[in-house]
């Protein structure tokens, strides 16, 4: 097991539409659980986590939402702020507010980014780089789908290079090797047991080699479908479908066979990813020359939710589930 | 005509519109499938096709132009294509982004200084916007070549629809905005500011980045400053290419809450800009066959013992699943018919339900295609 408890930092991606902010939210409300103290860091302007908790917070605040459980959206120009702020003192100030450095800065690709992710490391630092803030044990970022998230990730890196020497070429080499360290930093793969976003979490694999030297920590597989009938079950209930006379016991049997079609269906697609998984996990373990253990990526399914919206007891109860990841 | 055929029959162009995992694709694809097969030479754009899909439609995905799917693939399927052609690409977002800087570069040294610029190299990706304004850049050369009947764009994959819808702007913000302008204006002041000046900015500036990377910077945009004119231009012609008479765009959506509540506010945005929306598709819909209809679940498993003979365990585990499922169709039901009211009578509106399995191949795609011309 991956024992997130341990981790600073938990970047949970996947692709757009698999439930990311749902499983950060899940994932952060189990490890408060635990008594640690943890912050949901949002990067796409939302605070949906806030927003289930019945909170609407401004920009770049860190809120308490309950007990050990704190949430935050990152901003941009926030996060540039406190930087200039936190590295430069009033001179930092007097630059925040010159016209052409926001020039620059709007302007050069990547930036926004790489201010992303400072921030995120920076609600993982202890002590907070910034004076005043209070340290967290756990930061769960509900970060951006899989293509942006990877882009996202290697920019640290990026400006160090193009940097060379410099207090971004230092920041960026700090940051990227966080992010390299796998006893401080996790990525979790959301995925449905789907055809696309199997595939993407298959690719991310790659990707996330590519972009930190890591492999997904885990893959969570939500909204997986009940097997409630079996394949003798289901010729049973095939056959009763065709004599069937009153049209009630009709549409039951035909609900029920077609929710195990697309329950087999899913069970087909955990296994590709399974799979899948294990082989690239195996072929990167042989290429990096490492003969470790070869322990493999854990996978977490969580329980379709059969509901109009998911809400606060609906997020407790994936919780639940998701506390085996720490 | 009936179905999208008659959404469709003035649109030279068709921009399929919705958010992340509703099934834009395979909608694209059935739809330009389905008009190929009445006749028409259309292409679809796609951006990241499932590769099970790429490879049941042969797409070669090393393009970046449209490539002629085999006829032979639709008609064994039981879609005849007859006189109509179909074609597919899928989209190279760097590619497309080079070419472009390629075309507006005035002369082939600029091009060149600006491909190796390092900040460029290594950040043109982020400069693309992702893929939004690549899309619809390729769209317009397209549009441009003028040998389609019917363009179809599936447009890429954000967590947000209307990034697509703000992507022509944004990088024209990028080159005209105040950001850049400051850097440019007056002939380059402001960039000779930064970038030689030795002003209080300036010493501020190197403080905080480093002094190669802000070398590197100014380079980056004094090379791009030339191209900002063809930019601006090009901005306007793909900005033109979304307002034009043979436009229009169709929503997809799934029918749960938020896909919806996306799909409304895509509609919104399109009619303030007045651009066309012709058309709303709902995906993957969970039907039972009693509809919304109450009081259904009362006392199923007795009834299913008695009158399907079941085991009293299995009737349990039938009951418990159309419990879902009928649950599911109730909600699904509810959400599609405030889609329906919130877009008002004139957008015309078809539900699709879920077909058990997902659709990656061309029988599918036929199978998807039957519902939407249906």
């Amino acid at each position: 097991m991956p024992a997130f408890a341990n981790k600073r930092l938990v970047f949970v991606t996947g692709k757009g539409g698999v439930g990311k902010s749902t499983v950060a939210v899940a994932l952060a409300i189990a490890a408060a659980r635990r008594g640690l103290r943890t912050i949901v860091a949002e990067l796409s302007g939302q605070a949906r986590a806030a927003e289930a908790f019945g909170i609407k917070p401004p920009c770049g605040e860190e809120v308490r939402l309950a007990e050990h459980l704190h949430a935050t959206s990152v901003g941009v120009d926030e996060a540039l702020e406190e930087y200039l702020h936190e590295r430069a003192g009033r001179v930092g100030d007097l630059l925040t507010a010159s016209r052409a450095f926001h020039a620059f800065t709007g302007a050069t690709p990547g930036m926004r980014e790489l201010m992303t992710i400072g921030k995120t490391w920076e609600l993982a630092q202890d002590p907070r780089r910034i004076s005043g803030r209070r340290p967290y044990d756990l930061v769960v970022v509900d970060a951006f789908a899989t293509g942006h998230a990877l882009g996202a990730l290697r920019t640290p890196a990026t400006f160090a290079e193009i940097a060379r020497v410099g207090p971004i070429a230092h920041q960026g080499r700090t940051i990227d090797a966080t992010l390299r360290d796998p006893a401080q930093t996790a990525v979790v793969a959301v995925t449905l047991p789907e055809e696309m976003p199997v595939a993407e979490t298959l690719a991310l694999h790659g990707g996330l080699r590519e972009a930190i030297g890591q492999e997904p920590a885990a893959a969570v597989v939500n909204a997986c479908l009940p097997e409630r009938l079996g394949p003798r079950q289901a010729r049973t209930v095939a056959d009763a479908l065709e004599a069937a006379q009153d049209r009630v016991t009709h549409a039951a049997l035909r609900s029920a066979l077609s929710q195990q079609a697309r329950a087999s269906a899913q069970r087909a697609q955990v296994e590709r990813l399974v799979d899948g998984l294990a082989r690239r996990s195996a072929e990167a373990r042989q290429a990096a020359g490492d003969g470790g253990s070869p322990a493999g990526i854990p996978l977490l399914e969580l329980p379709y939710v059969f509901a109009e919206a998911l809400d606060l007891p609906a997020l407790e109860g994936l919780a639940d589930r998701l506390e085996a990841l720490l | 005509m009936n179905g999208l055929a008659a959404w469709l029959a003035d649109a030279r162009v068709c921009i399929v519109g919705g958010s992340g995992g509703v099934g834009k694709t395979t909608t694209s694809a059935a739809l330009a499938a389905g008009m190929a097969a009445r006749g028409l030479k259309v292409a679809v754009v796609t951006i990241d096709p499932a590769q099970r899909l790429a490879t049941a439609l042969g797409l070669d995905e090393l393009g970046n132009e449209p490539q002629r799917i085999e006829p032979e693939r639709f008609a064994a399927a039981g879609l005849p294509l007859g006189d109509g052609e179909l074609w597919a690409m899928t989209l190279d977002p760097k590619r497309t982004f080079d070419d472009l800087i390629a075309r507006l570069s005035p002369d082939a040294e600029t091009r060149e200084r600006i491909f190796a610029n390092r900040v460029y190299r290594e950040l043109s990706d982020a400069i693309a916007g992702s893929q939004e304004f690549t899309a619809v850049a390729k769209l317009h050369e397209l549009a441009q070549d003028g040998s389609w009947d019917l363009l179809v764009l599936d447009t890429p994959p954000s967590r947000n629809a209307l990034d697509f819808l703000d992507a022509p702007d944004r990088l024209r913000t990028f080159f005209e905005g105040r950001a850049l302008q400051t850097l440019l204006r007056g002939g380059g002041a402001g960039l000779r500011l930064i970038g030689r000046g030795t002003g209080l900015v300036f010493g501020l500036l190197r403080r905080v980045t480093g002094a190669e990377l802000l070398s590197d910077l100014s380079d980056f945009f004094r090379l791009l400053g030339g191209l900002l004119g063809g930019f601006r231009e090009r901005a306007e012609q793909v900005e033109a290419l979304l307002r034009a008479a043979g436009t229009t765009f169709l929503l997809v959506s799934s029918p749960e809450r938020e896909p919806v509540d996306e799909a409304l506010f895509f509609a919104r945005r399109l009619r303030a800009a007045d651009m066309a929306l012709c058309g709303a598709i709902v995906n993957r819909m969970h039907v039972d066959e009693l509809g919304g209809e109450d009081g259904v679940l009362d006392g199923l498993p007795a009834r299913l013992e008695r009158a399907a003979g079941l085991s009293p365990a299995l009737a349990r585990g039938v009951a418990a699943a159309f419990a879902d499922e009928h649950a599911l169709a109730r909600r699904d039901a509810a959400n599609v018919a405030r889609l329906r009211t919130r877009l008002g009578a004139e957008v015309p509106l078809l539900a699709v339900p879920l077909l058990d399995g997902d659709v990656h191949d061309v029988d599918g795609l036929v199978r998807l295609g039957a519902e939407l011309f249906a």
